[in-house]
């Protein structure tokens, strides 16, 4: 096992048990920070796949962003939450919560069943890409090659995802304004 | 070489976490992060199979969709979750019983 695989399992590792304690954890602003972890770890795997980009993007979107909007409306929506949210969650998983536990472990069974099922390392098309020298190299700069496909190849979803977004703003502000019922 | 199926593994183990929280959780803002669990992992499937992608970069592109997509969601879903809190003075889902009027 060499250094790249250890920092992997590391990583994933990280990932996974940060992941879970957000899960189990009995404190809303614990997992909050803890999300923040899961994220970190989330974008280290990115780099594994050789997507520096979009781990660069995860790191701005959804640290930048997402998180600093969710600890804005935990701040917001009062102290009451925190309280209610520490009576009902005595213990590590509560007895009300193994029908959800239960679901969510069967899920997790059929789904690694389907998938050592389909093989996905046995793919026709990842060889035939392997054939064809296709497959992105760890030297590769991929960045420019992603700003060029979204301006050529990908500029009609670019551009629905850009209204969308635009709408997303105008909407955002509109529900959070304060005075009149909306 | 980290082989695909481990890509898939930890998207799979990651999906159930979400998928937990989204079921179990009694507080909108953690049914939210169980969503943003399920979201990432995706997104990490879309980036591991982007690998083998090299000119066209389908993957990485949409996983960068999918980031964007997810940012927005985040900002309507506070968003309501906000107007929420001023009506009812909860978030929990299940306290919210009434429509308008």
């Amino acid at each position: 096992m060499n250094l790249t695989q250890m920092l992997f399992y590391l990583m994933a590792f990280i990932t996974l048990s940060s992941a879970l304690f957000v899960a189990a954890s009995g404190s809303l602003v614990r997992s909050i920070f803890m999300f923040f972890i899961t994220l970190f770890g989330l974008a280290g795997l990115y780099v594994f796949a050789l997507a520096d980009f979009v781990a660069i993007t995860q790191i701005v979107i959804y640290m930048g962003g997402i998180l600093v909007l969710i600890l804005f409306a935990f701040m917001l929506s009062g102290r009451e939450t925190l309280d209610r949210l520490k009576q009902q969650n005595n213990g590590f998983i509560g007895f009300k919560n193994w029908p959800s536990l239960v679901l969510a472990v069967l899920f997790f069974v059929v789904m690694i069943l389907v998938v050592r099922k389909a093989m996905p390392d046995n793919l026709p098309w990842p060889k035939e890409a392997a054939l064809l020298d296709q497959v992105i190299k760890p030297t590769d700069t991929t960045t420019g090659n992603i700003g060029v496909n979204l301006m050529t190849r990908y500029l009609l979803p670019f551009e629905a995802i850009s209204i969308l977004l635009m709408m997303v703003l105008v909407g955002a502000a509109h529900l959070s304004r304060k005075g009149e019922s909306v | 070489m980290i082989t695909l199926t481990h890509f898939m593994f930890i998207s799979v183990a990651l999906f159930c976490i979400g998928l937990y929280m989204v079921v179990s959780k009694s507080n909108a803002i953690q049914v939210l992060i169980g969503i943003e669990l399920i979201l990432n992992a995706a997104i990490l499937n879309l980036v591991a199979f982007g690998k083998y992608d090299k000119m066209a970069n389908n993957g990485q592109t949409f996983a960068i969709f999918a980031i964007v997509l997810a940012a927005a969601t985040t900002a309507v879903a506070l968003a309501i979750i906000l107007n929420v809190y001023r009506k009812y003075k909860t978030i929990e889902p299940d306290r919210i019983d009434q429509l308008k009027d």
